[in-house]
């Protein structure tokens, strides 16, 4: 009896500690995706005097034969296998080489999480300074060591635009994956290793042996983060680029806030929103799916 | 302090006697973690010193004599551009935006850990799903929020969502510390007639200082850092933040691009936060793998 009534009084104690907190998080994540999705199916926008009328799917079939919705979707895709694929690579050297002792190794790893702490849109005004065509210092060291022959123009190319954005987030974003492939390496014991090397196995049959499938909890988190986030980018190449130069760097993100911002196309923005949520949770859902299959298989 | 220990391993031995190549290899992977990490923001800071003759001569000036140096662009931003007023709005809404994430996020954070209330797998479900959406995803919703009140150049407008982005960390990171404090401490409270929020408030709150500092640390460089809703809820010059004022430094045409100021620019709004990775690098780190998260 009395220890029913305990339980129940720590119950509602602890509903009523999640309760604000949950209150919020619905306001700010789960309102704005719903509302988005409610406000999908009306047209609201300069031609409807921005009051909402009921259109059914007429957003969606507009949509589908978007084509500057499909172009910032490859865009989005481009930018996004890329970044992933050399934030993985470069974050696994970082995270290695971190990992090994060695004089000023503290001081190394505080340099080395700085980018990811630094604020993105100000990063992206430092970028776009270093890609500078006239006066900026990649072109002045690629025309040093006589790489090029006259200055590339940087951010007005459509296909070195897309190089030069995806190089600054992989500088911006790099860091953060080395920090917990880092904390994946320092959990494996070091006898395994010592174990694995008096049986005669070189250093790269350790890495591949005993490093990579230890700490594939880590590359995979990480690579979920970094892809949601990757996928949902927005300040880097709003200050950057804006999408340019003729929409070769537009993601997904930058059509969105054109459309609700720019055109004030309310309903169309919406529904531009709900179609990116169902993707993102598509592709989440899916390597989901595949890994606890992956799991399940192995065990 | 209870938090995750840093585990520092023993040096690679197998590597040196037999591979010398290894310890080199070692060491051309840490000179390019330095100057990869360090070289974009030192060009930035060189930028910001120098004189708009240096800063436009081609060749590019590395190595500015005395006279191509100057102070001025700092002092046009604080002259002309009222960047004062834009580090305050920064430094306001970041710190009561951490204040107010803890203050939700610790509660929520221990009743996940320790009350097993019914639906707390969900909860957690749900709150580790959410630091999946990107911002783009919210900020239509928020709009209508934000104009349905009123709070358009308020600073609620910015305090609230911050809040909200940092609650899913706060509560991970929290609730991972929780886990590891010991149980007896609680349970004698309860013997001694405490109630819930009476033993939070008198025996928990206290040891948790060191991961309040942590989270908070992460929760004030994500709001510093925001930029959409920033550019999208406050219009008005003086309620702008930082991020958002320097990205909209311009001159007066398309030809006549502010180079000095906007590098100055960069390195005034980055500061806090390079202050901040220098003392605080291990609390970062521990954070960010402990709530594991974002980037």
């Amino acid at each position: 009896m009395t220890r029913d009534y305990i339980r129940e009084r720590q119950q509602r104690t602890g509903w009523l500690l999640v309760a604000p907190a949950l209150v919020l998080l619905l306001l700010v994540y789960a309102f704005p995706i719903l509302r988005a999705f409610w406000l999908s199916f009306f047209t609201e926008n300069l031609s409807t005097n921005l009051e909402p009328v009921f259109s059914g799917l007429d957003n969606y079939a507009q949509l589908v034969q978007d084509g500057r919705f499909w172009q910032s979707m490859r865009n989005t895709a481009v930018f996004t296998v890329l970044t992933l694929i050399f934030e993985l690579g470069l974050g696994l050297i970082i995270a290695l080489s971190l990992d090994q002792a060695f004089r000023g190794r503290g001081l190394v790893r505080t340099v080395a999480i700085l980018p990811w702490a630094l604020p993105t849109a100000l990063i992206a005004l430092a970028w776009r300074w270093i890609f500078n065509t006239e006066f900026g210092v990649w072109n002045d060291i690629l025309l040093r060591l006589q790489l090029i022959a006259s200055p590339v123009n940087w951010l007005g190319d459509p296909f070195w635009a897309m190089v030069a954005v995806i190089a600054a987030d992989v500088w911006k974003t790099t860091s953060f994956v080395a920090i917990l492939l880092l904390a994946g390496l320092q959990s494996i014991s070091q006898d395994l290793y010592e174990a694995h090397a008096l049986d005669g196995a070189s250093p790269w049959q350790s890495f591949r042996q005993i490093t990579l499938p230890l700490i594939a909890p880590q590359i995979v988190i990480a690579m979920l983060f970094r892809f949601a986030q990757s996928f949902g980018i927005f300040d880097l190449i709003q200050v950057m680029t804006g999408g340019g130069p003729g929409g070769a760097t537009e993601m997904v993100s930058i059509y969105i806030y054109a459309a609700v911002m720019r055109y004030l196309d309310f309903g169309y923005g919406a529904a531009l929103v709900t179609v990116t949520f169902l993707v993102l949770v598509a592709i989440v859902g899916l390597t989901w799916l595949y890994l606890a299959r992956l799991r399940a298989k192995t065990e | 302090m209870t938090t995750v220990p840093q585990t520092t391993s023993p040096p690679a031995q197998t590597g040196d006697r037999s591979f010398p190549w290894m310890r080199v290899l070692l060491w051309l992977a840490i000179a390019f973690t330095v100057i990869f990490s360090l070289a974009p923001v030192l060009w930035q800071v060189l930028t910001s010193f120098k004189t708009n003759a240096a800063i436009t001569q081609t060749p590019v000036v590395y190595l500015p004599g005395l006279d191509q140096l100057t102070f001025s662009h700092y002092l046009d931003l604080f002259r002309l551009n009222q960047f004062h007023i834009y580090m305050f709005n920064s430094a306001l809404v970041a710190i009561v935006s951490t204040v107010l994430c803890l203050a939700l996020g610790s509660p929520a954070a221990y009743a996940l850990a320790r009350l097993r209330i019914p639906g707390e797998q969900i909860l957690l479900a749900i709150v580790l799903v959410v630091t999946l959406f990107p911002y783009i995803l919210l900020f239509l919703g928020l709009l209508e929020v934000v104009r349905a009140f009123g709070l358009a150049n308020n600073y609620l407008a910015l305090i609230i969502p911050y809040t909200a982005i940092n609650l899913p960390l706060t509560i991970l990171v929290m609730r991972s510390f929780f886990q590891q404090l010991p149980r007896d401490l609680e349970d004698s409270a309860r013997v001694d007639g405490y109630n819930t929020v009476q033993m939070l408030w008198r025996i928990v709150l206290p040891m948790t200082l060191p991961a309040l500092v942590t989270t908070g640390i992460l929760a004030f460089i994500f709001a510093w850092n925001e930029y959409l809703f920033a550019l999208t809820f406050m219009s008005r010059e003086g309620m702008k933040t930082i991020p958002v004022a320097a990205a909209q430094l311009g001159g007066t045409t398309l030809f006549d691009v502010p180079y000095g100021p906007l590098a100055a620019a960069t390195v005034v709004g980055t500061l806090p936060l390079v202050l901040l990775v220098l003392f605080f690098q291990r609390r970062i780190v521990q954070g960010l793998t402990s709530g594991s998260v974002k980037g």
